[in-house]
């Protein structure tokens, strides 16, 4: 009988494409991408890992609100996101600022959402996508009725929920994957199993040996990827956006990852829960190291042309943080004023008091 | 015009916006082939089909979250929940999530979702099924919490609710629903969302009541009479954001007045009526407003509903403390 019962957890292997050494270690699902695209998913990570570093000490001098490090999950984050159209519609978690950014969502607004400014949740028309959620867990639910409504559109496109491990030990996770799974609607629900919900590590949280196999429950597909390797991220997503605008469902991505710096920057000290070890035992594997690996190899990657992207960053990230310190600052007769279509009498009052209060 | 029950009003104003907009969605827990717990949705799935009016899986959260995502793709959804004593499960996709969309987004999206759901007591419900949870919604912004107490408001208010853009919450009383018939039309109208109803005129004492109480008020008005007391009684119909300037208009004319809900005491909509009636009008009283109220107990489902709930004795024995104050 015991092997039936560990039949579940067998389906669940990690998948893998690139190994920490940056050796292809899985030549049949590698993806069919030019040296151009490669370099693109290189130039994308780095420069993330750049805007981290310069939030993070934005944040430190007060020139940012809330910040949620990335630093760990570009592959993750990245690999998924380069798989995505841009007519796909993204319902991200609070540290899913990245794809965003890649989908559109120009550098300045990311740092006025940050700081609490509406504009920073104004989507520019052609990113389809919501402003990341804070409330752990409520995008699943919400993208399977996108996900509902682009399958009667009759679209082919996806609606992609991001959330760490934390998200899935929330009731919304299983009744969005559930929905989802009920209508075959064309949802991505995507983990970044980072291993720490806060401070309580994965294994607290659930008995399961991984969270894909949470996707059995929904009579869905599930995957366990190395999300320290960009390469497998991208093969896996790209292949759940097929799987679901062909009409075969919604799937459940589990990216194994890690974050190196702390929950938030409102702080959390992750020196209270976590070792030193295991962060070295991460940083080996490291998505930018091995993937830099992987493209000096193949001779199309150089440390001049790393250079030139961390010196682009820089000066976007210096334009951008000015441009969102000008842009004016937010109301609360703005914010009176967007709470419905037409004022109800108590808020015509309530603007007229706030004009006067904000007029001196 | 047709004579309607009020649950054949709101079936009615659904089948209306279904034909009349094809982007309407009627979807929640039982709603398809059974046509809902209390037959709202009687008919509607043979009529418009699976795609338009569908059964959910049994999860309120999920079935928000759905309504929000709908929303996001253009639809307009209209969900039951299928007892509002369910609705906790639903918190926060109704508070945290749409109520917040238009404001969150900088006006980008906007959550045009109507949320349909039974409440209200006296009709030997079990337990979570009969409460009166309309003050937990209406202290949200960006919510609008409508009742009605006529088979004509019910189907006026339910279309404006559907083609509201901003999130409405759409009470049905289940002692209204069977209890009476009343004139509708069988076309498609509207009801302002945003106007109370004065239902009966009167200058001694103003009754303000909303869902079922406003029948009680309407009762005890009729028993004043015989007393030479004239009482007007104001249907809010729209508990959050209120019309307080009918309210006001009235108090400045009988100078008494007593709100009565069929909720407990605490918080809620006839607190919030009082306070405004007392900063805006404390001048025009001559004696305090009194409410009507159940006690702060949860809700006493079967054996002690009866004496629990507020009715027109209560009703009349607060006017006449007011009178004779």
């Amino acid at each position: 009988m015991k092997h039936v019962l560990e039949s579940v957890e067998s389906q669940f292997e990690m998948f893998q494409v690139l190994n920490e050494n940056g050796e292809i270690v899985n030549k049949d699902d590698m993806p069919d991408l030019s040296d151009e695209e490669l370099k693109e998913l290189m130039r994308r990570m780095v420069y993330t890992r750049i805007l981290d570093q310069r939030s993070i000490a934005l944040n430190r001098q007060g020139r940012l609100g809330f910040y949620a490090p990335t630093a760990g999950q570009e592959a993750s984050q990245l690999g998924s996101q380069f798989a995505l159209e841009q007519d796909d519609f993204l319902l991200p978690g609070y540290r899913d600022v990245p794809q965003l950014i890649w989908q559109g969502l120009p550098l300045y607004q990311a740092f006025l959402f940050s700081k609490g400014h509406f504009h920073g949740n104004q989507m520019p028309e052609n990113v389809q996508a919501l402003s990341p959620q804070i409330i752990i867990g409520a995008q699943y639910v919400q993208t399977a009725g996108v996900a509902l409504g682009m399958k009667l559109r009759g679209k082919k496109n996806v609606a992609v929920a991001y959330t760490g491990d934390g998200g899935t030990s929330q009731g919304d996770f299983y009744e969005g994957i559930n929905f989802a799974g009920a209508y075959g609607a064309p949802a991505i629900f995507f983990v970044q199993n980072n291993y720490f919900a806060i401070s309580v590590p994965v294994e607290k949280q659930s008995a399961v040996k991984t969270l894909a196999q949470k996707s059995v429950a929904a009579g869905i597909e599930g995957i366990q990827v190395d999300g320290m390797d960009v390469l497998a991220v991208y093969a896996v997503t790209k292949h759940a956006r097929e799987h679901a605008i062909n009409g075969d469902g919604p799937m459940l991505i589990e990216t194994l990852t890690y974050r190196y710096g702390p929950h938030t920057m409102s702080g959390d000290d992750p020196t209270r829960y976590r070792t030193d070890e295991l962060n070295d035992e991460w940083e080996k594997r490291d998505p930018i190291v091995r993937f830099r690996k992987f493209l000096e190899e193949k001779g199309i990657w150089s440390e001049e042309e790393e250079n030139k992207v961390v010196e682009d960053a820089k000066e976007d990230i210096k334009k951008a943080i000015k441009e969102a310190d000008n842009y004016p600052k937010q109301k609360v007769t703005d914010l009176i004023g967007n709470m419905y279509e037409e004022l109800p009498v108590n808020l015509q009052e309530q603007m007229e008091e706030y004009k006067e209060k904000e007029s001196k | 015009m047709a004579q309607m029950t009020m649950i054949k009003a709101i079936t009615n104003a659904m089948q209306t916006e279904l034909k009349n907009d094809e982007n309407v969605l009627v979807f929640g827990e039982d709603v398809g082939q059974n046509g809902g717990v209390f037959r709202a949705t009687e008919g509607l799935q043979d009529e418009f089909g699976e795609e338009r009016v569908f059964d959910t899986p049994l999860a309120e959260s999920g079935i928000g979250g759905l309504s929000i995502g709908l929303g996001l793709q253009g639809y307009r959804p209209v969900m039951e929940i299928q007892f509002f004593g369910f609705v906790f499960e639903a918190m926060d996709s109704i508070n945290g999530q749409m109520a917040r969309m238009r404001y969150r987004t900088g006006g980008a999206h906007n959550a045009p979702i109507t949320i349909r759901a039974p409440f209200g007591g006296g009709v030997h419900t079990p337990e979570l099924h009969a409460d009166s949870l309309e003050g937990l919604i209406a202290q949200q912004p960006g919510m609008k919490v409508v009742i009605p107490s006529t088979p004509y408001d019910a189907k006026g208010l339910l279309i404006s609710a559907i083609r509201d853009n901003d999130p409405v919450l759409f009470l049905e009383h289940m002692k209204l629903y069977r209890s009476f018939r009343g004139e509708v039309p069988e076309e498609a109208y509207t009801v302002d969302l945003t106007k109370a109803d004065v239902k009966r005129e009167g200058k001694d004492v103003s009754i303000i009541a909303y869902g079922a109480m406003v029948h009680s008020a309407l009762k005890a008005a009729d028993e004043l009479e015989k007393n030479d007391i004239d009482a007007e009684v104001i249907d809010l119909r729209t508990v959050s954001p209120i019309d307080i300037e009918t309210i006001i208009e009235s108090v400045k004319k009988t100078n008494h007045a007593i709100v009565v809900q069929e909720a407990q005491r605490q918080a809620g909509v006839a607190a919030n009526v009082v306070a405004e009636i007392q900063e805006r009008a404390i001048m025009h009283l001559e004696a305090p407003v009194l409410r009507v109220t159940a006690p702060d107990t949860v809700y006493a489902f079967s054996e002690a509903e009866e004496i629990w709930l507020p009715n027109e004795k209560d009703i009349i024995e607060k006017v006449n403390t007011v009178i004779d104050y």
